[in-house]
């Protein structure tokens, strides 16, 4: 049984300019123990979707499908139960290190809430395990920082502390969207290693949402590709890197800066063209307008997955690093 | 924003702009009502000696004090037999007056004023903005009462009082503004490709602080109203037989248990002109502003 | 923070010094002759002489002001036309003056913050428009006409309280309150009006932050979310306000006390200006505006304490 198991989760956005489909029937699991990947461009809907499993999104969106966690649906479920989940078995770790923490509460404060709330450690109690979660993800002279404010931090160290905060309960699934993108490169690497750490020692299962294929290469087991609201591939990591199918993994692929992957001209191989609006979905394959192999089929219907090579899902008509199948 | 000032393509971004901002308020009842209201008050005071029945200062004294839906007297009278219709129309030219004349002069003063120190810095902003700060050590309305009282009582000094009484507070939010504009990229890159001070003045840092400048007047409206019916109220405005909201309820108090109805019109009078123009001035900000949270 | 605080005082005084120099320049600007309103209105040319001597009138202009601020600054601000005591009435008035401005305060904050935040938190439905709309109406309304009208009502028809006059707190409490009641409220309406727009747009802005979307997503209960996280630096934002305000309550305190007919400061202001007593105005200005810079003062004080980006330097990312 997975522990996590996600069916058709759809995410609706009601706005005054129409109706905008962020997500679109997307369908995942995840182990225990697992590091799962989810990549994408901006706007293709993997942080929409991982904010949806813990409610966590406006009342202008409309979410459907299930995800079952432990015994429960976390999309039906209500809002009060939830809130035992939040923090305490699913933690979430946010993009913006600079503005997720409150500022005008010292950092020793905004780690026993969530102690003293889903344990309900005493203060002293709570201050004792805050200075411990501190020097485990790395924060030299704890003691001094618990006290500190937010803005007397670095961006990586508020980084750092957002996990902390993340792993205060020893959560069973530990959701991070984007946590490096906002960091320098080389704190980039450092929090990387925090989370392989976190990985091996407390046996987290991590959702890692990043936008940068060489930093899932670097850490997840499984990876998963959406593209304009949809999951177009899903395979273990090495087999997505050795062999990948859709055109659209295989352009990301190749537009990765590496030694000798430029052109005759020396520039990057980008792929034309821009990530479609999301308030119309055709009735197509939504990477058409950019693909090379496009043709009247993809153009007509919707791709849906299908297994074409071992644990290797894609959604594509023409998968396969030639246009033909693998 | 970009400039089609060369070509003169039908695409202008300035007048789409402005269309689109037109839209929006016309989608708020309640900035609609207050523009209308504020019109209304607006062309009642201009055509006030074509719409009132009576002189405001014609005294009656076989019919003082009447009450309401007396023959010939709609509002009733006053202590002096006067139509309270009327003298609340002729009122209305008080209010009107000095609130968009008082909020004109601060705004013609201040600006210049706040944008060069905003702008220039050197030497002559700390200059000027010490002096605001001194200025702005008294509250606007003791400010003006002494303005006032130095000029000696009548409507348009009082309107002066108040207007100067405006700038201090308007300076430094023109000063805020410029300050935050001199450091946009396009007016930096207006100063690298040579333009004239003039040219980025006129061009580029004011017409991007009109939005602020016309909430700052919507606020200054209605305060002005009000600061006018203060100094008629003390006696440092307007002054008699002229009539004034401020006055009309200064000679109530005398007759609060006789006959209110003599305090409470013109104070309604005053509370809707003010609300009206309050009104407009949220609809603007809310149009202008996209940024504000509703 | 010490010298952050050193610089704002240094910065008060120079504004309090050009500032009563400006009041004095103003106060001798006000047509008419002082020595004529300080004489008793006689006209003789040389009583008036005298009269200038004797109040220093004579001297240049630079002088007399020297020698007035060089009293003033030991407490002795002269004496007013009826020969009493500048400071000494002041020193009696200004407590009522404080009483009535405090009570406004307490009451439009408190007003004005709960329906801030409850505008805030029920954004969209029934309340928050009805909120918003009565601080419309509160910001509109002139409230010298309020207080006329709530004499019309309150004390003549319904006779529940009574329609001005002062009683000290130390000789009878309750009585005292009753005095004040409608003065209060009267004065604290603009205020809470104000508050209560300023609170509710900080609050929204604050509900919208990550800082609170992290905060759910650490499963807290809402009410600590929006009780702890959004309203703690909502309050920072309206605690300035407040002292934005101080001005508008210090002359709203001038009107309310002469419809009310209480012996506070204000009214010591006007009845200075309308008797042309000038000793008497310039102390009065002179104490309105310190009053206003040392408010300001603690206003700014209160501001960096609360906010611990001033408080405490960060590490400026």
């Amino acid at each position: 049984m997975s522990l996590l198991d996600v069916r058709d989760l759809s995410v609706r956005f009601d706005t005054d300019d129409g109706t905008v489909h962020a997500v679109d029937r997307l369908s995942f699991t995840l182990e225990e123990r697992e590091v799962l990947g989810v990549v994408g461009e901006s706007g293709c809907g993997k942080s929409v979707s991982a904010m949806s499993l813990l409610q966590l999104l406006p009342e202008t969106a409309h979410v459907t499908g299930s995800a079952q966690f432990d015994g429960l649906d976390l999309i039906a479920a209500p809002t009060s139960k939830l809130r035992d989940i939040r923090g305490r078995k699913i933690a979430f770790v946010f993009q913006e290190p600079m503005t997720s923490l409150n500022p005008s509460f010292r950092i020793g404060n905004q780690l026993g809430e969530v102690l003293q709330r889903h344990l309900g450690l005493s203060k002293k109690a709570a201050r004792k395990r805050s200075i411990e979660l501190l020097d485990l993800v790395r924060i030299p002279a704890p003691e001094r920082r618990i006290n500190e404010y937010p803005h007397q931090l670095s961006g990586g160290m508020r980084q750092r502390v957002m996990i902390a905060i993340a792993l205060a309960c020893d959560p069973a699934i530990l959701i991070a969207d984007e946590p490096t993108t906002a960091l320098d490169v080389t704190i980039q690497a450092g929090i990387l290693d925090l989370m392989r750490d976190i990985r091996e020692r407390l046996g987290t299962a991590i959702v890692l949402i990043t936008h940068n294929l060489g930093v899932v290469a670097d850490i997840a087991d499984r990876v998963i590709v959406m593209y304009a609201g949809r999951k177009v591939e899903e395979a273990p990591v090495r087999e997505l890197y050795a062999h990948p199918q859709h055109p659209y993994t295989i352009g990301l692929l190749g537009a990765i800066p590496r030694p000798g992957a430029a052109d005759e001209q020396g520039r990057l191989r980008e792929i034309p063209g821009r990530v479609p609006s999301l308030s119309e979905l055709p009735l197509a394959c939504a990477f058409a307008p950019r693909c090379p192999r496009a043709d009247e089929v993809t153009r007509s219907q919707v791709p849906e997955l299908a297994e074409v090579r071992p644990s290797h899902l894609v959604a594509c008509f023409h998968p396969g690093r030639n246009g033909d199948r693998p | 924003m970009s400039y089609a000032e060369t070509t003169p393509i039908a695409i202008n971004p300035r007048a789409r702009r402005r269309r689109l901002l037109r839209k929006r308020f016309l989608r708020r009842p309640l900035a609609v009502v207050g523009l209308a209201v504020a019109l209304a008050f607006i062309l009642v005071a201009i055509f006030a000696p074509w719409i009132a029945p009576y002189s405001p200062s014609e005294t009656d004294f076989n019919a003082t004090l009447a009450p309401p839906f007396t023959e010939g007297h709609i509002l009733g009278t006053d202590e002096l037999g006067r139509d309270m219709l009327s003298r609340l129309i002729w009122g209305s030219r008080a209010s009107i007056q000095a609130g968009v004349l008082a909020a004109a002069l601060a705004m013609l003063i201040a600006v210049p004023i706040g944008i060069v120190a905003g702008y220039y810095r050197g030497w002559i902003d700390p200059v000027i903005a010490r002096a605001t700060d001194v200025l702005l050590a008294f509250p606007f309305l003791i400010l003006a009462v002494g303005l006032a009282a130095i000029l000696g009582p009548s409507l348009t000094n009082a309107t002066i009082a108040i207007g100067l009484g405006a700038v201090p507070g308007l300076i430094r939010v023109a000063r805020g503004e410029a300050l935050g504009l001199r450091e946009e990229d396009y007016v930096r890159a207006a100063v690298a490709n040579g333009a004239s001070d003039f040219a980025i003045l006129g061009r580029h840092v004011l017409p991007n602080m009109g939005s602020t400048l016309i909430v700052q007047g919507t606020i200054l409206i209605p305060a002005a109203i009000i600061g006018e019916a203060v100094l008629s109220f003390l006696g440092l405005g307007v002054q008699p037989p002229t009539p004034s909201w401020g006055v009309m309820l200064s000679d109530a108090q005398s007759y609060v248990s006789e006959a209110p109805r003599l305090a409470i019109f013109p104070g309604l009078a005053i509370f809707f002109c003010s609300l009206s123009f309050n009104l407009l001035g949220d609809g603007l900000r809310d149009v202008l502003d996209p940024r504000t949270t509703r | 923070m010490g010298g952050f605080l050193l610089r704002k005082v240094g910065a008060a005084l120079i504004v309090l010094v050009l500032a009563s120099m400006l009041v004095f320049i103003g106060v001798r600007a006000i047509p008419g002759d002082p020595a004529i309103a300080l004489g008793a209105e006689n006209r003789d040319p040389a009583v008036l002489a005298a009269v200038r001597h004797k109040y220093g009138l004579d001297k240049p202009l630079p002088v007399q002001y020297v020698n007035w601020v060089s009293l003033a600054v030991r407490g002795d601000l002269g004496r007013d036309q009826r020969e009493l005591s500048v400071s000494e009435t002041i020193v009696q008035r200004l407590p009522i003056t404080l009483e009535l401005a405090g009570l406004a305060i307490l009451v439009g904050s408190f007003i004005g913050i709960i329906a801030g935040v409850l505008a805030a938190v029920r954004r969209g439905k029934p309340e928050d428009y009805a909120a918003t709309s009565v601080a419309l109406v509160g910001l509109s309304v002139p409230h010298f006409w309020l207080g006329i009208v709530m004499i019309i009502y309150f004390a003549v028809k319904l006779n529940w309280l009574p329609a001005g006059g002062y009683v000290p707190f130390s000789e009878n409490p309750i009585q005292n309150l009753e005095h004040m009641l409608m003065p209060a409220i009267v004065l604290g309406t603009g205020l809470s009006a104000v508050l209560m727009r300023q609170m509710r747009s900080s609050m929204l802005s604050a509900m919208g932050a990550d800082y609170v979307r992290t905060a759910r997503a650490k499963g807290l209960p809402e009410r600590s979310v929006i009780g702890k996280h959004a309203l703690r630096n909502s309050l920072i934002t309206v605690t300035t306000v407040i002292g934005l305000q101080l001005g508008a309550l210090i002359s709203g305190a001038v009107i309310t006390e002469q419809i009310f007919v209480i012996p506070g400061f204000g009214r010591l202001t006007i009845d200075a200006v309308n008797q042309r007593d000038y000793t008497l105005l310039q102390g009065v200005v002179l104490v309105a505006a310190a009053g206003y810079v040392i408010v300001n003062l603690l206003v700014d004080v209160v501001y960096s304490l609360l906010n611990p980006r001033i408080r405490i330097a960060g590490a400026n990312r």
